[in-house]
């Protein structure tokens, strides 16, 4: 009886802690986005999205920033996209047993997480220094290299879910392999493919540590990519470590923006996915 | 096109010769039509495969040129302080002496210490996930700390710096200095003011930032234990605890160590998060209540205003030592997560 009362005991003292453990996560994330969400909304204002960044002590907002994210990333993602799907076309469909797709997965899977400031410092080395001078494009060439893995990951893990008999009937009409891949393994995994390239864009848009020391940041409007530009992130950065409070005041406006964008990208990416496993 | 040939040659009759003739040429024309069709696709085929064979090449040549200019932006700051660089303490811009360890320390420190924090609470909420979370909220709960671990870093960062560390400095930090001021060892862990950043309040932070990914890693590799097992332990009346004890657990060791490494390498990596509540100082210090560095705070913050070749060179050599840990770290993590994905298949 004693060894069934202090199997009892083992096992309240360890679910209990298990309950104190998922409050007490759960309470930190959900006082981070709160706080997010409080500090972020006071500053919240029409100016936040119509006027530029400003000199301190004066009003503003955060314009130039804004666009400068929307087109880094864009660009990056332009870049990113086509050559992380064309990588994982190779691993799913030509090359699935081979070596290669066995090596560059694992390389991929390192890329994945590898550092992201290390990335800024290699598009530093080869960009940034032999052009003398910051610019916007290689901004987003760093970008660029952080969606790849991502697409990469996303493109094979869904061609490998579309059936192999969808591709076989294709083969047995005569389609050649090419057109096997794009006309029924990339139609069949359409709404995984999108998921990939919304969860890179998620991914990319928050980052900094890669535009530090390559895009730079820029107090003005500019649309000139061999140009420094502002990035949302980077912004956010300068602006929470200055002393003045309507610095800070947009920092904190400009993280709530980074952050409800990242949500929405990522919620958008799961409803498809999710509606996608639905119909089959 | 060919099928139709026979039949329009029916219906015309036999015809006479220069029909024949005709027709004779129009279907050589379909067949240098159609072998040039083929001709072309096998082309598309061809070029299709090499390009994608080219992209999946090109991901190795990221990884290498990384390496490669990582290794040759570093060369100068190689030459003039050899392996020195890693052991010295020294970080003098005016007198260009450099060295590595300050930063090596507070990135192991800081990583640590997010290690120690995450790695209970995210087990913790992973078997509360897939055992004891009733199920109607398993779902909700599960994709909400999906999402976060997907929140950019600096968020993390910039709560850190303006919501945690004056919270940590006015009301735990000071607890902590008189709570353990007369215990030994632990006197110069928590030594000193409590300046609110510092190498405590980055570990904790990484903690905070990290927990989502151990957590649902965690879950997923419980997941992939067979329900049988399960079941056959509380057959023979086993409790909740024994079953995560001595089925889940040791089912999953492999994965679990897998996730938390993988968790290591984001800690270990990480910038933005740290870089605002390190506190930028470069020296070593007993005390986790004094402002240290990282590796990569150290880097986001000097390095665009470095002057001087071996300036940069240092700080791109600390980048190398970085990518180097954590391509280790994340290395085996994968072989890991490979080797328990293996099992489940």
């Amino acid at each position: 009886m004693s060894l069934y009362a202090s199997r009892r005991g083992a096992n309240s003292v360890a679910t209990t802690l298990c309950w104190v453990a998922a409050v007490f996560g759960l309470s930190w994330l959900a006082l981070i986005l709160g706080s997010l969400v409080y500090e972020g909304v006071r500053g919240l204002s029409p100016a936040v999205f119509t006027e530029m960044t400003p000199p301190p002590g004066s009003q503003g907002g955060l314009l130039n920033a804004i666009a400068g994210s929307l087109v880094m990333t864009i660009i990056g993602v332009a870049i990113g996209t086509p050559l992380g799907m064309l990588a994982g076309t190779y691993m799913a469909e030509y090359g699935r047993y081979s070596k290669l797709t066995m090596v560059v997965r694992f390389i991929n899977d390192i890329l994945l997480s590898a550092p992201s400031i290390v990335i800024g410092l290699f598009v530093y080395t080869i960009l940034v220094h032999p052009m003398g001078h910051f610019s916007a494009i290689s901004g987003a060439v760093a970008l660029a290299l952080l969606v790849v893995p991502v697409v990469v990951r996303t493109t094979e893990d869904m061609l490998l879910l579309v059936p192999g008999s969808m591709r076989e009937a294709a083969s047995a009409l005569g389609a050649p392999r090419a057109h096997v891949v794009g006309k029924v393994a990339y139609r069949a995994a359409k709404a995984g493919l999108i998921t990939g390239v919304l969860l890179a864009v998620a991914r990319v848009s928050g980052e900094t540590a890669p535009l530090l020391f390559t895009a730079l940041n820029n107090q003005f409007w500019s649309s000139d990519l061999t140009a420094p530009m502002a990035s949302l992130p980077v912004v956010i950065f300068q602006f929470a470590l200055s002393p003045y409070k309507d610095w800070q005041q947009l920092a904190w406006t400009g993280a709530l923006l980074i952050t409800v964008a990242v949500l929405a990208l990522s919620i958008a990416a799961r409803a498809l996915s999710a509606g996608r496993r639905n119909s089959k | 096109m060919l099928s139709i040939e026979p039949s329009r040659r029916e219906l015309n009759g036999a015809g006479d010769v220069s029909d024949i003739a005709l027709e004779q040429q129009a279907s050589q024309s379909v067949i240098v039509e159609r072998t040039r069709v083929l001709a072309r696709i096998a082309l598309v085929d061809r070029v299709f495969h090499q390009l994608t064979r080219a992209a999946a090449v090109v991901v190795l040549i990221i990884l290498g040129g990384v390496i490669v200019s990582l290794v040759h932006g570093s060369w100068p700051a190689m030459q003039a302080y050899g392996f020195g660089f890693l052991t010295s303490q020294a970080w003098n811009p005016v007198t260009e002496n450099f060295g590595a360890a300050a930063a090596i320390y507070g990135t192991l420190v800081t990583s640590i210490i997010a290690m120690v924090i995450a790695v209970p609470v995210g087990l913790g909420v992973a078997t509360f996930l897939t055992e004891l979370c009733p199920h109607a909220l398993r779902r909700p709960i599960g994709v909400a700390i999906e999402l976060l671990a997907g929140i950019p870093s600096i968020i993390y960062g910039i709560w850190g710096l303006f919501v945690l560390a004056p919270f940590l400095q006015s009301h735990v930090q000071p607890a902590l200095i008189s709570a353990f001021g007369d215990i030994p060892f632990f006197s110069t862990l928590f030594a000193g003011p409590p300046y609110g950043i510092g190498m405590l309040t980055a570990g904790f932070i990484l903690a905070i930032m990290v927990l989502p990914f151990i957590a649902s890693i965690s879950r997923d590799v419980f997941e992939t234990v067979p329900p049988v097992l399960k079941e056959a332990a509380w057959g023979i009346g086993a409790t909740t605890w024994e079953v995560m004890r001595y089925v889940v657990v040791p089912y999953t060791r492999v994965g679990v160590i897998g996730g938390m490494m993988l968790g290591l390498g984001r800690a270990l990596g990480e910038t933005m998060a740290v870089t605002f509540v390190i506190g930028n100082a470069h020296k070593i210090s007993g005390s986790l209540l004094a402002p240290g560095t990282t590796i990569s705070a150290t880097i986001a913050n000097e390095f665009t205003e470095a002057v001087g070749d071996l300036y940069t060179s240092a700080l791109i050599e600390l980048g190398l030592i970085l990518f180097v840990i954590t391509f280790f770290v994340l290395a085996l993590a994968r072989y890991m997560l490979m080797r328990i994905e293996q099992k489940s298949a």
